[in-house]
């Protein structure tokens, strides 16, 4: 139980939800405690093989085999997938000694292995700079972390604690362009890009590694969703939900990484809450329709999560959304149809930090469509 | 001379300004809350931070089990505690919050389990 809580051994966990900064295990042992003490029933080494519109599912176990069970109600927190080697055309041979920044943390700080003795890391995910650390402390060298893009895709603490801090270069505007080995990495050659994110010629250098890890983004699990009819949302890459977190299919609801990848696990919980309280609600009846009102990414904005808002008095919702550059000095305003309805100033926006904004329910309900925006001061 | 400082005590990553003048005194803005202040100050005089690492488990479903400092440790001391963690071996199961290794280098520190197994 737990998923990738329990590789995840840094702190940084549940400075909301618990007001303590706990590690990856502590947090999920705290909802373990409380879901054993609710005597909810659970499945482990299972897995659910097919999900179909009437809220039936199939799994699988080396105990019960093959199940069918009808849901009331189903709820998707699947967790998303890191981008692989093969999803990024990585130019050069295919020696061992490539993988993702999470496959590198499970091998070591589940089983022990340390993949590598000299690595560099593509891409500044938060995963790959956690482990950037986490093998330095287990006395590998990191030589280096490229990032195509000019900023972090990282939280900035990590830059700091995970970078800085074991003085490993961060190399932004730049990428891996060939990977050289016969039978395990040999070398890497890294290149500065242009604008175009087209690597410029004369800038390349070389690294003898033998271990290059990924961190490169991550992908909601989708793999149910398609069978059971379920809408997916081209910039999440997860389902297009409602405010309670209900997608097109009745009674299906979703939450956490596979709706939308998130930087703060607390962030997963308080959607999880959501979820299961939708749930709960539609499994007794309580849950009816209503009118929607569509929430849309203005300028600036990648997407926003609600997709939707129903008509009917309701909890305040909270719209999480991401910007698509780093700004600063910027006001975020909240249209309800033209009007202006909040406004925040930021000093700093950046597209690895997720933000969020709680609007009064009451406020919003008379509205068709609610717009979220960036505004340069 | 005002600094920039990134807080590194939560994910929330707060962009502070930190200035110190003549006397001595500490002057921090741009914190969403109150350890801010405290980071920016120990960052500035003596930096420390939380250390997470793995030790070698027996008969547990994994082999290695999670541990934290049970309190911030002295950045010039983090990779050498974490060596000193290699020799430790522990048997499940253990209890989440249990001690695995005592007082380690003559530091005063401890290293607790950070789950059950």
């Amino acid at each position: 139980m737990g998923g990738i809580l329990q590789q995840c051994i840094h702190s940084g966990f549940g400075v909301e939800m618990f007001k303590e900064d706990l590690t990856g295990p502590e947090y999920a042992e705290r909802y373990i405690e409380k879901m054993q003490l609710a005597g909810l029933e659970f499945r482990t080494n299972s897995l659910v093989t097919e999900l179909h519109e009437d809220r039936t599912l199939v799994y699988t176990n080396p105990i019960e085999g093959y199940v069918e069970v009808q849901g009331k109600a189903v709820i998707l927190t699947m967790g998303c997938f890191e981008r692989t080697p093969g999803q990024i055309n990585l130019y050069g041979d295919r020696p061992a000694g490539i993988m993702t920044a999470g496959t590198a943390q499970s091998f070591l700080n589940k089983d022990g292995f340390l993949v590598g003795k000299r690595v560099f890391i593509l891409g500044s995910g938060d995963i790959g700079l956690i482990m950037a650390r986490r093998m330095t402390l287990e006395g590998a060298e990191v030589l280096g972390v490229a990032e195509l893009n000019p900023y972090s895709s990282g939280l900035a603490r990590n830059i700091v604690q995970c970078l800085d801090d074991f003085d490993i270069p961060l190399y932004l505007s730049h990428t891996v362009i060939q990977v050289i080995g016969s039978s395990r990495l040999e070398s890497i050659i890294i290149a500065e890009v242009d604008e175009q994110k087209q690597p410029i010629p004369g800038t390349e250098k070389t690294f003898e590694v033998d271990t290059l890890l990924l961190s490169v983004g991550l992908i909601p699990d989708r793999h149910l969703t398609a069978q059971a009819g379920i809408k997916l949302h081209p910039r999440t890459g997860g389902p297009i939900v409602n405010n309670r977190y209900e997608t097109n299919v009745p009674g299906i609801f979703a939450a956490g990484n596979g709706l939308h990848v998130h930087d703060l696990v607390d962030w997963v919980s308080l959607e999880g809450e959501r979820a299961g309280e939708s749930a709960a609600r539609y499994v007794q009846g309580e849950l009816t329709d209503a009118e929607l009102i569509s929430t849309e990414p203005g300028n600036g904005i990648i997407y926003v999560v609600p997709h939707y808002v129903l008509k009917q008095v309701d909890e305040d919702v909270r719209f999480y959304f991401r910007v698509d550059n780093v700004y600063k000095n910027v006001k975020v305003n909240i249209y309800k149809d033209d009007e202006l309805l909040k406004s925040l100033k930021k000093n700093v926006m950046v597209p690895a930090e997720m933000e969020m904004i709680k609007v009064a329910n009451q406020d919003i309900l008379d509205a068709s469509r609610v717009r979220i925006e960036v505004e340069v001061l | 001379m005002i600094k920039e400082m990134v807080c590194v005590v939560c994910p929330v990553s707060c962009r502070m300004k930190v200035d110190v003048n003549a006397a001595g005194d500490i002057f921090v803005s741009g914190n969403k809350c109150k350890r801010g202040v405290v980071y920016a100050e120990k960052e500035l005089t003596n930096p420390t931070r939380n250390v997470s690492t793995t030790v070698r488990i027996e008969q547990g479903v994994h082999s290695r089990l999670p541990v934290k400092s049970d309190v911030e440790v002295p950045k010039a001391l983090v990779l050498d505690l974490v060596k000193a963690l290699d020799n430790v071996l522990v048997t499940a199961p253990i209890k989440m919050g249990s001690v695995v290794a005592e007082n380690v280098l003559d530091s005063g520190i401890n290293f607790i389990a950070t789950r059950s197994m």
